[in-house]
């Protein structure tokens, strides 16, 4: 991030770039927070002491007890139960909707660049129109007509991802796709898919592992903030954005139940946008570029 | 230039109409039966044929589109289907409250996050600089709901200086509009500030890279009229895009802040509207949001042409 300073002046062709940054020490916490948050959503449900829907504590907002360490929400729920829980949900709907959304969006993007003429045009005029469609409007659309089921929302989130993500990688293709060695690639008769999978995709992973990083953290918010309209993740499960909208009544008392999930949410986002910064660090894109 | 801006907006009107085609596609060939959902399971068949006849549900697809996209144009915005009340009326007295939160959210982080990003160029690697890149980094991993109960717990709960809802905002005087704006518009701020100061930071430390610029600092021009004489003015293409496609973000960002404070504008309208498949009420405000969203696109190109000579006279 920090770069050599503009204020000094320097002789032509000094800046080098490094191949791998060194791990930081923000990359380290970010790494971290991220390994942290898999194991949550891997082991989470195993290591609940209490079932998602069992009632523990009598009262709204019980205090922590020892027999739940994090005391109980709205309807004497165990609050840690539900979020080992509901990390699944957080994490892996995040991380599922952006797999895919990412799979599509690099299929398109790379065999756009490739191929060009009037695929390539078609592709760009629709992700035009796709990319003037704010996302949340888009979800609320759907989810209107199709009600909050667990494959709608996915499906949703996948496909909001997949225009930017074509973008991005349609625009870094075009840059290889251009290069000797993929034209020799294409003398030597190499099929299209052969083309992209072995000649294009290995020259391109590092901007597309900040890429995917960035739209990770975008899903994790957007889902978590689907949530909260109580348009995400239907009762009696939930995840940590749905626990924050039922909770927020303890808001006002300091309860547990409402902090905590969104603390959650935070350090998760945070994990990624850390580990996004530090896999950036060395290459020419800024976080900012792509963020939403 | 007058040949550019006409295109782009032909194009923003076109970009339009395919998102009238969709708003409409969504809502309307997915599955669920309207009449069954305004008159409940336990209706007759008979009912519900009725209704169906009477909102004109029968007819083909095609036309009830047809005369849908006449009827939005004419400013027939039909009826909503869980009050029965005109959809004109519905939306008229929510639109002006969402417009009066965007524009003071936009009032204060443009200006704000533009300044602090240039701050933030003039002393990379300080300090200052790097402090401010991490608390923007957090505050971004937040989402604007978490932002805005933390805000409600600080001002609201813990010091009282606020409310924590703004279900009835007053308008009419000042004190009550500073009450009731101050957390929606903070949380806005929140949201957008660090997409805009990253950029502003980036873009002024990519110029400063050029040799011109390191000829005018050994001829020895001052840091600041560097900064914002030579630097600022080939910096400002790529922040006001970014400036755009943040405002373009408030458009959005306002759903979730609507409801997080219960603030009676569209965006809350489209959320509750949404939860009861309020079809027409859905319709309309996702157009409003639409047009807003390319408005906003357009008028960045726009400015874009304006502060890029380069663009300016192209043919």
């Amino acid at each position: 991030m920090t770069g050599p300073s503009a204020w000094t002046a320097s002789a032509p062709g000094t800046r080098t770039r490094r191949a791998r940054p060194p791990l930081s020490g923000l990359g380290r916490i970010g790494l971290g927070l991220l390994a942290l948050n898999v194991l949550l959503a891997a082991a989470g449900p195993y290591l609940a002491p209490h079932a998602v829907g069992e009632i523990v504590a009598r009262g709204a907002f019980a205090p922590a007890s020892p027999a739940s360490l994090l005391g109980g929400d709205y309807l004497g729920r165990d609050v840690l139960s539900r979020l080992l829980h509901g990390a699944r949900y957080s994490l892996g709907v995040a991380a599922a909707a952006t797999t895919l959304g990412f799979l599509a969006g690099l299929t398109g993007g790379f065999t756009a660049a490739e191929i060009r003429g009037r695929f390539d045009l078609a592709v760009t005029w629709l992700l035009d129109i796709l990319l003037s469609f704010p996302p949340i409007l888009l979800a609320l659309l759907v989810i209107a007509g199709l009600g909050p089921t667990l494959p709608v929302l996915v499906g949703t989130i996948a496909f909001i991802q997949s225009a930017r993500v074509a973008r991005v990688a349609r625009a870094v293709a075009m840059g290889i796709a251009a290069l000797e060695f993929v034209e020799v690639a294409r003398a030597r008769g190499e099929s299209l898919f052969s083309v992209l999978a072995r000649e294009i995709l290995p020259n391109a992973v590092r901007p597309l592992a900040v890429e995917y990083g960035l739209r990770l953290s975008y899903a994790v918010l957007f889902m978590s903030s689907l949530s909260f309209l109580g348009l995400g993740i239907q009762p009696p499960e939930a995840d940590w954005g749905g626990m924050v909208r039922q909770n927020v009544s303890g808001l006002y008392y300091g309860a547990p139940a409402a902090i905590f999930p969104a603390v959650l949410i935070g350090l998760l986002v945070l994990g990624v946008n850390l580990t996004v910064d530090w896999l950036a660090a060395g290459s020419d894109r800024h976080l900012s570029e792509e963020l939403r | 230039m007058l040949k550019l801006i006409v295109s782009r907006l032909g194009l923003g009107v076109a970009t339009l109409w395919v998102m009238s085609v969709l708003v409409f596609a969504a809502t309307e060939i997915l599955p669920g039966d309207v009449a069954t959902a305004i008159l409940g399971q336990e209706s007759t068949p008979e009912a519900r044929a009725i209704l169906t006849k009477r909102l004109g549900l029968d007819r083909p697809v095609t036309e009830r589109y047809a005369r849908w996209l006449t009827g939005m144009l004419r400013g027939d915005l039909g009826l909503s289907l869980a009050t029965e009340t005109p959809v004109s009326r519905i939306v008229g007295l929510r639109i002006t409250n969402t417009l009066v939160l965007a524009a003071v959210a936009a009032v204060l982080a443009v200006p704000l996050s533009i300044g602090l990003g240039l701050l933030s160029a003039a002393y990379p690697g300080s300090p200052f600089d790097k402090s401010l890149g991490v608390v923007s980094l957090i505050v971004i991993s937040l989402p604007e709901f978490v932002v805005g109960l933390l805000l409600v717990l600080l001002l609201a709960v813990q010091l009282k200086v606020l409310p924590s809802m703004a279900t009835t905002p007053d308008f009419a005087s000042l004190p009550g509009l500073v009450r009731a704006l101050t957390l929606p518009a903070l949380t806005l701020l929140a949201s957008v500030q660090a997409h805009m100061i990253r950029m502003t930071r980036a873009a002024v430390l990519d110029v400063m890279r050029q040799p011109y610029i390191e000829m005018a600092l050994l001829k020895g021009a001052s840091k600041r009229r560097i900064l914002l004489r030579h630097a600022l003015p080939n910096a400002l293409a790529p922040i006001v895009n970014v400036v755009a496609l943040n405002l373009g973000y408030l458009v959005s960002g306002v759903v979730v802040v609507e409801v997080v404070f219960t603030y009676p504008g569209l965006g809350r309208l489209l959320v509750d509207s949404v939860a009861t498949r309020d079809i027409p009420v859905v319709q309309v405000t996702g157009m409003i949001f639409c047009t807003a969203y390319i408005l906003l696109t357009l008028a960045a190109d726009v400015v874009a042409v304006f502060t890029n000579p380069r663009l300016r006279y192209a043919k």
